[in-house]
């Protein structure tokens, strides 16, 4: 099993398709950093002082971000970038995609920080805890999830603004990575439609 | 045109965390009951396994552009060190110790090393002739 990649087109060799135009944009927005850095004081703190609402706000806060950008980047956003023009797609895609480097990842480990610490506050992630098949079965969707987000979809994401930073991008490249990231986003939004039945069966028993 | 081939590096790499999921779920799933350490010990050996085997196999490839690898790679470890550490906090503020938390350590070193690879081995196997490019340098 072997994966092949032709090597790309030297400078001065038109490829395949016309390259898209070279945009200006930073991989990491330097002033999400902030954002990012507050969000993560919010949750030492809340672990810290390991309160009901802090611990609540931060997972179903978090987590509904999680579930509505997988569910409308995958379902919505995807289709419809699909159908734009080569340079409207690179330039959504340079305005989009470096902030979905830090907002993913933040709200992922948002979400499961602070929730494994609200499920050992309140007991549900004890295997007495009634519902526990539940719970385990939360863990098995969201496990499903991080081995697809970290291992096709960030890696994607990183790839694609990379290339996209070169002076000669190479549109085939970004034709395959956006693919691959726009079909990961929808079948992690599709998933996440189970953790939604996982979590309101947990919280309305 | 020539061919470079490479190593399944991205399907090894997503077996690699894989395994290391499963074993964090088989110990999750038992808290607070004592738990049979054996499953948990060889799912991590086997990520580890993994994942030294698929940087052999991408150390083979001639041409492979291992300086973006390493510029790409080290800032992803900076990020991911540190949600690993967040994770390790959440661990050792619930008083997990022993055994589970020695390969819950593991394992998380394991996710922020592999993690990181993953990501750099996807830029860096696109990468062509401009890595002198400062314009192209990650932040």
């Amino acid at each position: 099993m072997v994966e092949t990649t032709a090597p790309l087109p030297a400078v001065g060799t038109p490829p395949v398709a016309a390259a898209p135009p070279r945009l200006e944009f930073d991989i990491v927005p330097r002033k999400g950093l902030v954002m990012v850095a507050v969000a993560m004081v919010m949750l030492i703190v809340a672990i810290a002082v390991n309160k009901l609402w802090p611990l609540e706000f931060l997972h179903v806060a978090s987590g509904a971000a999680w579930t509505i950008i997988d569910l409308f980047l995958g379902l919505v956003l995807g289709p419809i970038m699909g159908s734009m023009s080569i340079p409207a797609r690179v330039e959504f895609t340079t305005k989009l995609m470096p902030k979905m480097v830090l907002i993913m990842p933040t709200v992922v480990t948002l979400t499961l920080a602070a929730g494994w610490q609200l499920a050992s506050k309140l007991g549900t992630v004890q295997s007495s805890y009634p519902q526990h098949g539940w719970v385990v079965a939360s863990f098995i969707v969201v496990g499903v999830m991080a081995v697809l987000a970290l291992g096709l979809l960030e890696p994607a994401n990183i790839a694609v603004l990379y290339e996209l930073k070169k002076p000669r991008p190479n549109p085939a490249v970004i034709e395959k990575l956006m693919k691959r990231f726009i079909y990961c986003a929808g079948v992690l939004g599709v998933m996440q439609i189970a953790t939604l039945l996982i979590m309101t069966k947990l919280a309305s028993s | 045109m020539s061919k470079r081939k490479y190593p399944p590096f991205t399907q090894l790499g997503m077996l690699s965390l894989g395994l290391i999921v499963i074993g964090g779920i088989y110990l999750s799933a038992h808290i607070p009951q004592h738990v049979p350490l054996g499953p948990a010990i060889a799912l991590l050996a086997a990520s580890t396994l993994v994942l030294v085997t698929n940087l052999t196999l991408l150390r083979r490839v001639d041409g492979f552009a291992w300086p973006r690898f390493f510029q790409v790679a080290r800032w992803a470890l900076l990020a991911y060190a540190f949600t690993a550490g967040m994770i390790e906090y959440a661990f050792l503020r619930n008083h997990l110790s022993g055994g589970p938390l020695v390969i819950l350590t593991l394992s998380l070193i394991i996710y922020a090393l592999q993690v990181p690879t993953l990501i750099a081995f996807t830029v860096a196997r696109y990468d062509t002739t401009d890595f002198a490019d400062p314009e192209a340098s990650a932040p």
